[in-house]
């Protein structure tokens, strides 16, 4: 059964694409067949992401509008062959995307992969509409601060409301993943706890990703993080937060401070 | 940083950030006057081979490799048995 998966959030800049790339690599890593498809119109950034930047010929748009079949449109992973990326136009409009036309082209992936994996835009207008809009699941990307926490209960409204399955009496299946977490920030108090914004939001967890050099370093290199530093924290944050949309239970791993040398040595207590 | 980089054994990554977006960006600029570039050529390369053989749209892949000095654009034909000798009597 192949699932349509959203990864959205309303505010920019809280790793919406990062997540994507990485959940999309390690889904594939794990075996499943995964297409990563960029709904941003106009400002494409999956490809850049995911190293394909040079590869990029045909788009989501060409395929809507039946310029080019959507074999000739996939660009395959270079390093996972079961990972394909569909990216979105750099030079068109988002008012180019049509429901329908959207629509036509999940339904068509939908026949060769396990996870369609929907990169949504920042905001509440066309291509995060058109994003959500099939989707089977969600995963709402939340940085814990206010006007993230804020965005995602706006989009988780129209989770409930302005998709197809909400449209047909059904639900789409929710996941926050909080990311950017600095667990010293938040031990000092300075960073919405997570017991806080899951109360607020009122939405089950798949995971917790901590800040970290490792995802910049990724994205820099073109490469997703659970790929490039398969060690790291992050990674390892995104491989649990993949085994638990596969519905495997995995214990929740809170970040933690690492200790600096001078707060050992001042005996301070980190967390 | 180098000394840092000797300590850590990591070699930076802001170098290869720096190349991908020069080479990425160049691009990008030189298509703003005609985005449509690639499609156009697309289109009369098989306007002049379907000229002299019957091709299927659908067997006619078309990749693209961006460059620092040179960009390659394969454009990769399947031709149908016989199209040599449609070849023959055309030419």
């Amino acid at each position: 059964m192949s699932k349509v998966l959203v990864v959205t959030s309303g505010k920019g800049g809280v790793g919406k694409t990062t997540t994507t790339a990485a959940m999309g690599a390690a889904l594939a890593q794990a075996g499943e067949k995964v297409v990563v498809v960029d709904f941003d119109v106009g400002l494409r950034n999956l490809d850049l992401v995911m190293g394909a930047e040079r590869r990029v010929v045909f788009d989501l748009i060409n395929v809507v509008h039946g310029v080019a079949k959507l074999p000739q449109a996939l660009i395959r992973d270079k390093r996972l062959e079961n990972l394909c990326l569909l990216p979105a136009s750099q030079t068109k409009d988002k008012d180019a995307l049509t429901e329908d036309g959207v629509g036509r082209v999940i339904h068509e992936l939908r026949k060769t992969f396990d996870w369609v994996i929907c990169d949504s835009p920042a905001g509440i207008e066309r291509g995060a509409m058109l994003a959500m809009r099939y989707a089977d699941e969600a995963i709402i990307v939340t940085n814990p601060e206010v006007s993230s926490v804020r965005d995602s209960d706006r989009i988780i409204g129209m989770l409930d409301s302005k998709t197809v399955r909400a449209e047909n009496g059904e639900r789409v299946e929710k996941h926050i993943l909080i990311t950017r977490y600095d667990a010293g920030r938040a031990a000092r108090g300075e960073m919405l706890s997570i017991e806080d914004v899951l109360e607020i939001l009122a939405t089950p967890l798949l995971g917790i990703v901590p800040e970290s050099q490792d995802v910049l370093r990724a994205s820099n290199v073109g490469c997703p993080v659970t790929l490039n530093s398969p060690a790291s924290a992050p990674a390892r944050a995104y491989h649990d937060a993949m085994r638990r949309l596969l519905g495997e239970d995995v214990e929740m791993q809170i970040p933690s401070e690492r200790k600096g040398l001078m707060n050992l040595l001042l005996g301070r207590r980190a967390a | 940083m180098s000394v840092l980089r000797l300590f850590t054994g990591r070699t930076a990554s802001a170098p290869v950030a720096r190349e991908r977006l020069q080479i990425l960006l160049a691009h990008e600029r030189s298509l703003r006057g005609h985005p449509d570039l690639l499609m156009q050529l697309r289109e009369e390369i098989l306007a002049v081979v379907s000229r002299h053989v019957v091709l299927d749209p659908d067997k006619v892949i078309v990749r693209m490799d961006r460059g620092k000095h040179v960009s390659t654009l394969e454009v990769d034909i399947e031709l149908p048995n016989g199209a040599d000798r449609a070849f023959a009597s055309a030419g």
